[in-house]
Parts: structure tokens; sequence; C-alpha cells
């Protein structure tokens, strides 16, 4: 599942851009990779990233993941809620399992970022 | 039997078939850093082999009074110890990835860890690690992972040995390693204060420190985290039975050697590192945790959890790049703990404590030798100064069957005079007052 107004990074990160502020979140193929999420590490709030830094860690059963910044900026919100129902990431990654808030630095946050039309299609080609 | 089966015949015919001579095998080596094994000799027989080994271990002093410490102590093991050891459920047990085919292994290793946790009055406990030096270095590592900062401060008070592993293992890393020096064998606050800042991710001290001083350092950890930063406490468990844990001065990481917990002194070990830290910081502890569940019937099972912090799983970003443990030791040290109890460790600990206060009244009445700190504040180890380079004392006790103490000139310059001295529950009134006066005759 691809979610249209979102944009898309080749390691299965989402980002929601509203203003200045950027969610993020790990996509439907991602969650699905995973299986059974079981821990999320969340950033500090204050913290400040680069594009491609490691932001969180999302653990499964079988795996456990970085989560790479898709813009750069600062964490301004953490989803707390994940700390104790990471199930949230496998049953709605895009609305209530999102991971944090940023507000971006970058000039043009969305560059080499995917939309879901151009991100169905890297799917469809892995 | 040879490791290799191919014949030489075999080998030729396979060269032939690719195409290329044993030495093209070999190319990617630069020639400088090849052996060369063609001069090693042809084996010798098994009685050849024993008496060879045996001629080398003879030039061993053995048999000698030990009041040597500085890490290692020699504190009696009870029978029984070995005997559950030596067992071949526990003793050939390979790692338990399968909880189904290994419940006896992870259940020894559980309560192994809830020890290590009453022990130092911490949270979690993993399931050992190789030895107190190693121990230290992954605490200091779990820090810089848990604060994300590269400035760590270590006191000259904490193990020598572990200050070298610590240096070597970080001296490629893009750590910033600051030493504060003890007076009177003390942690000097002011320094410490003088170095703490916002990219400090850990102070790391020992208590009872190399010297066998003893250190409320619960200040030290209020200053230390008022900065963000964390105290790490190398400790000796044995002086745990009576004196403050490292959880009750409110370190964040317990590390410590647990050789004197039913391991014997060897050259080398095998010994055994633990680690203990508070919940909030568990799934950043390096190595293996066992934990205790129920399976599907609701019967309580153990099994290897939060694995993903391993590298099995999450690979180069592991926890660290040692994945193996001490499982065997670990067993000694629980079955150990487990046959003294609280209050036989409390009395262990006292014992010690007792004996070594004898001895420091004892040795000081020896004319020029006085104690080396102004305050005496020990657990079973004291600093005393000789009138006469201590290196050389120690060798002379040798030859009446001592093992007087530990020279520090070895690591300390300017304590070529000074001895430090180890008291365990097993030496005697009768022993002290023989060292005492050989100690004497060879001033």
């Amino acid at each position: 599942m691809v979610i249209p107004g979102l944009l898309y990074t080749k390691d299965h990160e989402w980002v929601r851009l509203d203003g200045s502020i950027a969610t993020i979140g790990i996509t439907d193929h991602a969650q699905k990779m995973l299986g059974e999420v079981t821990f999320v590490e969340l950033p500090a709030v204050g913290a400040s990233f680069k594009k491609g830094q490691a932001i969180s860690v999302v653990e499964s059963s079988k795996a456990a993941s970085d989560v790479y910044a898709p813009v750069e900026g600062r964490v301004i919100e953490i989803n707390d809620q994940l700390l104790s129902r990471p199930e949230l990431i496998n049953q709605s990654c895009y609305e209530d399992g999102w991971i944090c808030k940023m507000e971006v630095t970058d000039p043009s946050p969305g560059s080499g970022l995917m939309d879901a039309r151009q991100y169905a299609k890297f799917l469809k080609e892995q | 039997m040879p490791f290799i089966s191919n014949t030489d015949q075999q080998r030729q015919q396979m060269l032939a078939q690719i195409g290329l001579s044993m030495e093209d095998l070999f190319a990617d080596i630069p020639a400088s850093l090849r052996s060369d094994l063609a001069d090693v000799p042809s084996g010798l027989s098994e009685q050849e082999v024993r008496d060879r080994l045996a001629a080398i271990a003879a030039k061993n002093h053995v048999g000698l009074t030990c009041f040597l410490g500085g890490g290692f102590y020699d504190h009696f093991i009870p029978a029984a110890v070995y005997a559950i050891l030596s067992r071949s459920e526990f003793y050939t047990a390979y790692t338990p990835y399968q909880p189904e085919l290994s419940q006896g292994t992870l259940q020894a290793m559980y309560e192994y860890q809830s020890m290590i946790c009453r022990l130092t009055e911490m949270e979690a406990a993993n399931a050992s690690l190789y030895d107190g030096g190693t121990a230290l270095y992954e605490a200091m590592m779990m820090a810089l992972r848990i604060t994300g900062r590269s400035k760590v401060i270590i006191d000259d008070s904490v193990n020598p040995i572990y200050r070298v592993m610590i240096s070597s293992y970080t001296s490629n890393l893009n750590i910033e390693l600051e030493q504060t020096y003890c007076l009177e064998g003390l942690v000097d606050r002011q320094q410490v204060k003088a170095k703490l800042d916002r990219k400090t991710a850990a102070v790391i001290l020992q208590n009872p420190n190399f010297f066998g001083c003893l250190d409320d350092l619960s200040d030290i950890a209020d200053m230390a985290h008022s900065v963000g930063a964390l105290l790490i406490v190398s400790c000796y468990p044995i002086s745990l039975g009576l004196i403050k844990t490292p959880g009750a001065m409110g370190a964040d990481i317990a590390t410590g050697e647990g050789q004197c917990l039913g391991l014997p002194m060897s050259f080398g070990g095998p010994y055994l590192g633990f680690m203990a830290t508070r919940w909030q910081y568990v799934r950043k502890m390096p190595g293996r945790i066992i934990g205790r569940t129920v399976d599907r019937y609701g019967r309580q099972a153990f099994v290897m959890t939060l694995q993903a912090r391993e590298q099995h799983i999450r690979r180069e970003k592991a926890t660290s790049n040692i994945c193996s443990n001490e499982a065997l030791c670990a067993l000694a040290a629980l079955v150990y703990l487990s046959l003294l109890g609280t209050h036989g460790l409390r009395q262990v600990a006292q014992l010690c404590a007792d004996k070594a206060g004898y001895a420091f009244d004892r040795l000081c009445q020896i004319p020029g030798v006085r104690p080396h700190f102004r305050t005496n504040w020990f657990f079973n180890e004291f600093v005393l100064d000789l009138p006469s380079d201590a290196a050389d004392v120690i060798g002379r006790l040798i030859e009446r069957g001592f093992a007087a103490g530990f020279p520090l000139s070895r690591y300390y310059q300017g304590m070529e005079r000074c001895i430090l001295i180890a008291v365990t529950e097993k030496r005697t009134k009768q022993q002290i007052g023989m060292l005492a006066e050989a100690l004497e005759s060879v001033l």
C-alpha cells in the first residue's frame, strides 16, 4: 500500500511535508518486510539530523533496522505511544505509527525523494 | 591425523585443473607478512611432550603463601564448585541458541544474572563478558552509545591493566580519553569537576580502587548526572558483601572481574567479566542476556532475549563485536555464590577486611615500614612504603615462600618503594606473622 501525497525514500521511509514540518514513518512495504515490530528506539527531541543519518531503530522479532532521516532538520516531536505500543507500526504505519516530526532546515526538502507513483514503480522493480 | 585430508597428489591435480601454482594462491599476501613454516620440527611423542611441559612447569614457584592481589585474589573455592562445573551437561554445552534443548544452561545463566544484580544492586545484568578489563571497555563503549558523546574521564586509580586495555582498544577510534590523578588514594573531586562537561559520556572509576582504597562515589555520580554523563564503576564482588554497592552510589553501569567468585588464579585466565546496568539502558548493553518467560502452556521457560542488539541480527551495528562469553566461569560464580549465600558472602568479606586490618597493623610495626596514604580506608588490600626498592624485597621474599605483594613501580612512577598487599579469608594469623618476620629479616 502506497499513499498519494507523501514522499518516499529508497530505504522505505515516508515523509509528510506540511510547511516546514516533516512527519516521518516507515512504509507499509517496510513494516511487512520486518514482521511483528517489538521495539522502536526514538530520537531525542531537539536533536538535529542530516539527511541519511540514522534517526531511529525499529526492531522486530527477526531484524533490527535503522530508520534514516529523509530530510535535514531538528526533531520537534516524537511518537511516545510507540514505546508501549510498537505494534502501531504494523497496524497503522502511515497514521498512528508515525515515528517523529522534524522542523526542516533543508531549503528544498523534497529533492531526491520519490512521490507515490515513483515509489510504487520502485517497489515493483525490486 | 592431519587437519587437511587432501594428499599432495590431489592438490597437484586441483592446481593443474585451475592452472595455478601453490605460490599463486598466496600472491595476495605480501612476502614480508608470510611466515616461513618450513622449519617446523616434526612432532614429539605424548611422553616427550609431558616431560617437556613438566620441566617448564617446574620452573614456577608453586605453593607460595599468597598476599598478591591487584585484581585477582586467592579466595577459598569449595570443592562443590568444580564438581558441579565439570558435569558434562554444563561442561560441554554450546551456545544455547535452541532454548528447547538448553533449559538447564539457560536457567543457570538467568540465575547468574540475577545474582550479579543483587550483588551490585543494579537492575539488569548480561550473561558475562571475557574479563574485568573487557567488561570495563564494553561499559565505556555503551556509555558512548547512550550519550552520543565522545569524551571519557578515567582515574589513574582504576586498574592499570584495564586502562591499557581501554587505550589499546580505542587507539583508532575517535574518543577523547582524559585522565585524572587520585589524591591520597581517593578520587580528586576538583580534577573530575574541571574535566566534566556536556561533551563527557562517562566517568570511569573503581571501588575499592587499585590501591585498595575505599571511596563513596555517590557525589561523583551526582556530578556526572548533572551534565548528562554516566558513572561507570568497576568493583570487586567479594567486597560488596560488606561495602556500599555501585547501585547504591548511583552508578549507571557496574562491571568487574569475577575471578574471586570460585575461579582459581591462573596466568591468563579464563576469567569472568560481569556487567550490570539500569533498566533504561538494557537495550544498549552488549553481550548475551537470558530472560525468563512462559511457554504456550504457561510453564516457566528461559530464552536468550533482546537478541536484536547482537551480531547475528544487527551485524556491524551490534552493541559489541565480542559475540562470545564466559558461560562456564559464570556458572562457577553462580555455584560459589549459591554455596555461600548472603550471610556466607558477608562473612567472607568481613574475614578479608578483619585480617587485612590485622596485617596492616602488624606490618606497620616493622621499623621502616609505613602506610603510604594518610587515610587508610581499605577493604582487604593496602599500600605500604618500604625502606628500599619494593620489587627487590618481593623477589627476596619469594625465596622464603611468600608472594608478598605487588610492586607498584611497575605501573606508577615514583612508587618504587611501594608494595600493594592483599589479604583474603584464606590467610591465617600465623601466616601473617610469618610474613612480618620474613619481611623484617630481608629489609
